[in-house]
């Protein structure tokens, strides 16, 4: 697979610049997309100003200017965190904007003639315009070819060098902006309307520049939304029954406690990990056209999996002998080398290779041998040398030229082999019947470890096959699929995809063809292959970039860590109020309530450093956290209920517990420095 | 705490939980419209209510519609217990002469009945006549139960299936719930109560002439057969000011173990019949442990609080040995009182056999914390289920994302919709208690209703709205309730507590209805077992108990360090 | 949505008759006939006369009698009705102190009652108040502190008091639930030596 440039956690140049966008993001009126952040910057704004009365009345000032400075760098941490992680996509895009050239586009005049065209630049090109593109031409935008074979190098959307074969009709005959003609000619029709092109769109969503909110982030946007709210009320409530205790509580404190009690660990960096989620995806070449996608990827339930490329290697391969009674095992081996010497196609290649493997066998072709060709009229290959003959082929083409009656063992095995889903050749020399070769489609090994993975996970995988019942059953069973669709046509594709989906089942596949995109379009995780038909590519909601059916299973795994670690840091920024009442609430009260004092089970020095040092914490927590959202928390291919355990207690009981030590730790530090203290 | 006052505790606790079981399964089979071995009597007199009220029973009502017909039922019963109350000098049964309330305390009096609520803003000995308790107490405490176990039931209705379109019919639901679960356990208990020497008597008040002299006038009235639906209704409000503390609600520690465990029946058993209904009966188990989990660890912990004595009052010479016994009763001792009393608040009851306000401030904040995390463990009949549901919702939300999949809850997926509307139903609850409280303690009026000064006097009054937006109904009973603020103040809340919370969770369980029910797979995250166990518990006080806490710290925990250091008020 | 009143009135109406006036009336009748004693409030009578009932206390004060538990009930005075007096086992109502733990007023009062039952060591429930206000019980400590009192007053020997005291103290039901207790009314009735203390059938 070839890798996008890969970019370092802490890449320089982007921190810098995202140290500068982090200032830019503080606008008010797109932070308020965040309403977490939003209220920890309307209250660092209302902290500042008190803070600035005070210093101006020559009232004690230096407490409520800390507490503002650091509600401030809660949010810049906050706009940071997003910073990075759209700055990453941003040199993702970078590179991509590279193959985005102002070459001159070649527009046809007349569909009929080649030679009259007029140069336009590219950027300017219609949908439906026709251009000529020519060895060493940049292709100018996105196009389906009407005319024309030739051999396209993508790498600049892929990253594969070696060139690709283009041609008009069939399902290799999309092309797409910015990839290089390197023999031959083209007639392209443009497809894309300017700057809606794969590589523009490409641009848009790495850079986040069209990024909405999933489905499931706006549900913990509403959560999160919520929890505000109620520690707000919690808080504006406060005054009235501090007042009656006589305990004067200044809007400082007020701030400092409701900024720690809200969830701003998760609201920072809960689009960190959205865009860090696309980001995963993008170094896993899979081009995703919405985050949506990326989150179902990680709730789908079953995956449709192609059989060939994705499960078998899709060449029938020779796996096994079955010599007839009384005729040797070498014997047979010896003849089926013999009778495949004239047999060029990958199965009689597979036979000789098999042989020499198992049995030591060498391929030597007997002088002055008369070699017959495997042809498909014929369907039997064979030698004749030195009055003798060796044939083999398909069953009844070979029990034809034996001309005697099979022996009813034969018939017997021959049935069998059929039955397991592999093709039986009949092997014959000197006109008697030896025995047969088992030719089998071959599983790719591990494929079956990784469907029982899936299993664990709870994900169903279907294997779809145009084979026959009887042979699909086979290779189901021998790859460990839990369903499969025989004699597949796409319509079969698409009744089985909604009756799952109306079960309320997510599902993934992945196709190419144009026959397969209504199933594309249907499926909730669609992932087209970059070499498909654009028919295809669109009905997608992901493009895989190097054409690899079997990364569906990575996709639904990079989904799930998405949404793994959103839950994780929900998790722990929830968990973390705990310890922070225990710091500010004491350090409110005692002084009404010296007996409150008991509740600083922290033993934090002063109340100013215990309000500062839970306030420091809660902003510190999030650049600590900010390369877990990017990274991801590591995924396990266990079932639920263990993950379930770990996580819960990792983030959970961690999330209880790391804050104790944090806030103590900076109180500590603050007291040695004497600040408060 | 004694050996002997915890096997008290467990031994109730214990008959409580092995009931629900069977009453969980025998409920199950009402609400899905099954014969029961109660058929043969019941069906004909169902049949009849159906015939009367124009009801097609089998005719399933989408959300709204089931919501609809729920407010309506209760507005217009709403309606009907304030003309009661304002007009019982003039209605049969009132041998004491009582007059009519005052609007003001009639509305409260009304939205605090209709809500479950039964808080006693009134004196009922001087204030109530039998014929309003008879007419209009008890009618709607059998009602407002039904209403609450309706809806607790229309929501496990959504769990039940796939693409459902309905959540059943209120109207069989309610004939069903009065007559085959309320009806029948209300009578045997009631017939027990008698037998325990609660009275039951249309006859003015007593009059006697007591042994040392002067005389003595005994309030009576039709008390049993209203005691019992009060605690199986998880209602509370008392025939007597004095509650379940009065002899005559509550003679014995016998009776009070019979009210003590009718009044916990209901909301456990409820979670056992989610787990029928849903037909996976360890899914209404797990809910089930994590209230009586919570359940328990309050009740020993309030136990354990009380116990100890009040040290003030041990300094003076009081022996410690019984625990403090302020505002308790002999017959039932520290440990039966602080079970009834948690139980009571657990549950949305309300009842008290003992009382609050002079509870320990440890002791007094376990009833109050339990109130405020949300009536859930187990909460009230039918609101309690439909509140652990909810909270349900958000566990699997916040910590369900940890498995890597959208949530989902006994195969339904949790998403935005829902969550906006639990949000929407918690925040309801945390608006009314905090601004409620905080406002009454910064107004004059507000302060002159407190019986106690200093930390304990906030905890009155933040107890006072906890209580009513609740929908519990017990108090730190020597605030005075009876003014305006507190009349309008807290009959707002216990309307909105109850129905602004309700809504959305029927909106929840019409939305979640209509979703496809998924099949559990290894990747489903699990609601069975210790860890979700344990998970909810976690949530229940992070999400429903934390916001309470700085409010809960100016009160009872100042309140509790105060008297360590031997101040006083 | 109309076509909801007719039940919805409908159910009330049988709701009420139902619960509200069939049920009640059975057990006020039924009651009445099978349970008199219960059903009329556990009344004691004496010479004809309604002494009390078994299950409220009264308010005792004189030495020849056993006295019961504080009991913090007010009502208003007959001489000012802006003014409240106590008014201890008045059944006519009932209520708690609702006297906070740290509360000024508890403590002085305790400290009083403290102060007459010797000053140490006193059981809790003889010095604070019940929830009621007409408990019908004490303790048998709080009894046992008595009878030295009592027998004096009534020129009894103590032994001979406690005996009476001891043959109505109640246990704990089964030896588990509940608590040790005296019926003060059904003591003193036992030492003014009455018959009818207990005619609980």
């Amino acid at each position: 697979m070839a890798q996008a440039e890969t970019i370092g956690l802490f890449d320089g140049p982007i921190l810098a610049r995202a140290a500068g966008d982090s200032f830019l993001k503080l606008n008010p009126v797109t932070l308020m997309r965040n309403p977490v952040i939003f209220v920890t910057e309307v209250v660092a704004v209302l902290t500042t100003f008190i803070g600035i009365e005070d210093l101006l009345r020559g009232a004690p000032a230096a407490f409520p200017l800390a507490i503002a400075a650091w509600l401030w760098l809660t949010v810049l941490f906050a706009t940071f965190a997003e910073a990075v992680a759209e700055g990453r996509g941003r040199a993702r895009a970078e590179s991509l904007r590279r193959a985005r050239t102002d070459t001159m586009a070649k527009m046809l005049l007349n569909p009929a003639d080649r030679a009259l065209y007029k140069p336009v630049p590219a950027a300017q090109l219609k949908a439906g315009t026709l251009v000529l593109v020519e060895a060493g031409d940049l292709i100018p935008s996105d196009g389906e070819i009407v005319e024309g074979v030739a051999s396209v190098n993508e790498s600049a959307i892929t990253g594969e060098s070696a060139p690709v074969i283009r041609e008009a009709g069939g399902d290799r005959s999309a092309v797409t902006g910015g990839t290089l003609v390197v023999s031959d000619w083209l007639v392209v029709r443009i497809t894309a309307e300017p700057g809606q092109t794969f590589i523009d769109r490409m641009i848009k969503l790495v850079e986040g520049a069209e990024r909405r909110k999933t489905p499931n982030e706006i549900a913990l946007d509403i959560l999160l939304a919520g929890l505000t709210i109620i520690f707000l009320i919690a808080v504006v409530t406060l005054p009235g029954f501090a007042g009656y205790s006589r305990t004067p509580i200044g809007i400082p404190v007020l701030a400092a406690l409701l900024v720690t009690l809200i969830p701003t660990t998760i609201g920072g960096l809960l689009s960190a990990i959205g865009i860090a989620g696309m980001d995963r995806l993008i170094r896993f070449n899979v081009v995703a056209t919405s985050g949506r996608a990326v989150e179902a990827a990680g709730d789908v339930d079953a995956l449709l999996l192609d059989k060939t490329g994705t499960i078998t290697f899709g060449n029938r391969m020779a796996a096994a002998i079955h010599p007839v009674p009384g005729v040797a095992e070498r014997d047979l081996a010896e003849a089926a080398v013999l009778a495949s010497l004239g047999d060029d196609t990958p199965e009689g290649r597979s036979i000789l290779s098999f042989m020499r493997d198992r049995y030591g066998i060498g391929a030597e072709r007997p002088a002055d041998a008369a070699v017959i060709p495997f042809t498909a009229q014929t369907r039997v290959s064979g030698l004749d040398h030195a009055g003798r003959s060796w044939r083999k082929g398909a069953v009844d083409s070979v029990l034809k030229r034996v001309g005697a009656p099979a022996p009813a063992a034969f018939a017997q095995t021959v049935d069998r082999v059929a039955r397991a889903g592999s093709t039986p050749l009949a092997v014959a020399a000197d006109g008697r019947l030896l025995g047969l070769v088992e030719l089998k489609d071959v599983v790719k090994p591990g494929i079956r470890e990784r469907f029982a993975e899936l299993r664990r996970m709870g994900i169903r995988t279907v294997m779809v096959t145009g084979d026959n019942r009887v042979t699909a059953a086979a290779i189901a069973t021998e790859a460990g699929v839990d369903d499969f669709i025989a004699e597949a046509t796409p319509q079969d594709k698409l009744a089985y995809i909604r009756r799952v989906q109306a079960e309320g089942r997510l599902v993934a596949m992945c196709g190419d063809g144009t026959n397969d995109a209504p199933a594309l379009a249907q499926a909730d995780v669609g992932v087209a292959m970059q070499t498909g038909t654009q028919a295809a590519r669109e009905a997608g909601n992901m493009i895989d970039l190097d054409s690899d059916p079997t990364k569906l299973i990575e996709i639904v795994e990079i989904g799930k860590q998405l949404l793994i670690t959103r839950g994780a840091l929900t998790t722990f920024s929830i968990a973390n109020d705990i310890s922070k009442y225990f710091a500010i609430l004491p350090a409110i009260f005692v002084a009404t309530y010296p007996e409150l004092g008991a509740l600083n089970i922290m033993r934090l020095s002063t109340p100013e450093s215990a309000i500062l040092s839970a306030v420091i914490f809660n902003a510190v927590i999030i650049v600590i956290l900010v390369p877990l959202a990017l990274r991801g928390v590591k995924f396990r291919a266990v079932g639920a209920a263990s993950l379930l355990r770990r996580n819960l207690l990792i983030y959970g009981l961690g999330g209880i517990v790391a804050p104790f030590a944090g806030i103590k730790a900076i109180d500590l530090l603050l007291t040695a420095l004497h600040i408060f203290a | 705490m004694t050996w002997n006052g915890s096997a008290q505790i467990a031994l109730v606790l214990t008959l409580v939980f092995v009931s629900a079981f069977p009453v969980g399964r025998y409920m199950a089979v009402v609400f899905e419209g099954r014969r029961t071995w109660l058929s043969p009597a019941l069906a004909p007199v169902e049949r009849g209510f159906y015939a009367l009220a124009g009801v097609d029973p089998q005719r399933g009502m989408g959300w709204k519609e089931y919501a609809f017909a729920l407010i309506l039922i209760n507005a217009l019963h709403f309606l009907l217990l304030y003309a009661i109350l304002r007009l019982q000098y003039y209605l049969p049964w009132n041998p004491q002469g009582i007059a009519g309330m005052s609007p003001r305390l009639a509305f409260n009096t009304g939205a605090s009945f209709v809500t479950n609520t039964n808080w006693q803003a009134y004196s009922p000995e001087s204030q109530i006549s039998y014929g309003a308790q008879m007419l209009g107490l008890t009618v709607h405490n059998y009602l407002s139960a039904a209403t609450g176990i309706a809806a607790g039931v229309a929501v496990v209705r959504a769990f039940a299936a796939g693409g459902l379109r309905t959540l059943g019919n209120f109207w069989a639901d309610l004939t069903r719930c009065t007559l085959y679960l309320l009806l029948p356990i209300g009578t045997v208990a009631a017939i027990l109560l008698l037998v325990s020497g609660v009275p039951e008597t249309l006859a003015a008040y007593a009059q006697a002439s007591p042994l040392d002299g002067g005389s003595q006038t005994i309030a009576l009235g039709p008390v049993a057969f209203q005691e019992a639906i009060k605690e199986l209704g998880t209602n509370g409000g008392g025939f007597f000011n004095a509650n379940a503390a009065h002899p005559f609600e509550n003679p014995t520690a016998l009776s009070n173990v019979l009210e003590n465990w009718l009044l916990l029946l209901i909301p456990f058993s409820l979670a056992i019949m989610l787990g029928h209904m849903v037909r996976e009966p360890k899914q209404g188990r797990a809910l089930f442990a994590v209230m009586a989990v919570l359940l328990t660890l309050g009740v020993f912990g309030a136990y354990a609080a009380e116990a100890g004595g009040n040290p003030l009052l041990a300094h003076a010479g009081v022996s410690p040995a019984m625990g403090n016994m302020e505002g308790k009763e002999v017959r039932f001792g520290v440990a039966l009182s602080s079970l009834f009393n948690v139980s009571a608040t657990g549950t949305s009851t309300g009842a008290v056999d003992s009382f609050t306000d002079s509870y320990l401030p440890l002791g007094g904040l376990v009833p109050m914390f339990l109130m405020q995390l949300g009536e859930a463990t187990p909460g009230g009949v039918g609101s309690g289920l439909y509140t652990i549901v909810v909270f349900a919702l958000l566990s699997v939300f916040v910590a369900g994302l940890m498995v890597g999949r959208t949530p989902e809850y006994l195969g339904k997926k949790v998403q935005a919709r829902e969550i906006k509307l639990a949000m929407l139903a918690v925040l309801i609850l945390t608006l009314f208690i905090l601004c409620g409280a905080s406002l009454s303690l910064s107004l004059p009026s507000g302060l002159s209703s407190l019986a106690n000064a200093g930390p304990h006097g906030l905890s009155e009054m933040l107890y006072g709205w906890t209580s009513a937006t609740e929908n519990n109904g017990s108090a730190m009973a020597g605030l005075s309730a009876d003014t305006p603020l507190l009349d309008y103040g807290l009959g707002a809340a216990m309307i909105f507590g109850r129905f602004a919370f309700m809504i959305p969770v029927l909106a929840i369980a019409g939305s979640l209805a209509a979703k496809p029910k998924l099949p559990p797979s290894a990747g489903t995250f699990p609601t069975t077992g210790a860890l979700f166990v344990g998970l909810m518990i976690g949530v229940i006080l992070i999400l429903g108990g934390l916001q309470f806490m700085p409010a809960d710290a100016l009160g009872p925990l100042a309140e509790h360090f105060a008297m360590l250091a031997g101040k006083t008020y | 949505m109309l076509s909801h009143l007719r039940p919805a009135i409908v159910l009330i109406a049988l709701s009420t008759a139902l619960t509200g006036v069939a049920f009640p009336l059975l057990f006020t009748y039924a009651g009445n006939a099978i349970l008199p004693f219960q059903a009329g409030g556990s009344l004691i009578v004496q010479n004809g006369r309604v002494i009390g009932s078994a299950l409220i206390g009264q308010n005792f004060t004189s030495d020849r009698y056993f006295h019961g538990r504080p009991s913090a009930l007010t009502g208003t005075d007959p001489k000012d009705p802006s003014k409240t007096v106590p008014t201890p086992y008045d059944a006519s109502e009932s209520g708690a102190s609702n006297l906070a733990p740290t509360s000024k007023a508890l403590l002085d009062r305790v400290a009083g009652d403290v102060k007459a039952y010797g000053g140490h060591d006193v059981p809790a429930d003889a010095v604070t108040t019940s929830g009621s206000g007409l408990d019908p019980q004490i303790s048998p400590e709080t009894a046992a502190l008595q009878v030295a009192r009592v027998a004096k007053a009534r020129h009894m020997a103590a032994a001979d008091v406690q005996k009476i005291v001891d043959a109505h103290t109640e246990g704990r039901y089964f030896g588990l639930l509940g608590e040790p207790r005296v019926n003060v009314l059904e003591l003193n009735l036992a030492l003014d030596g009455s018959r009818v203390s207990v005619a609980k059938e």
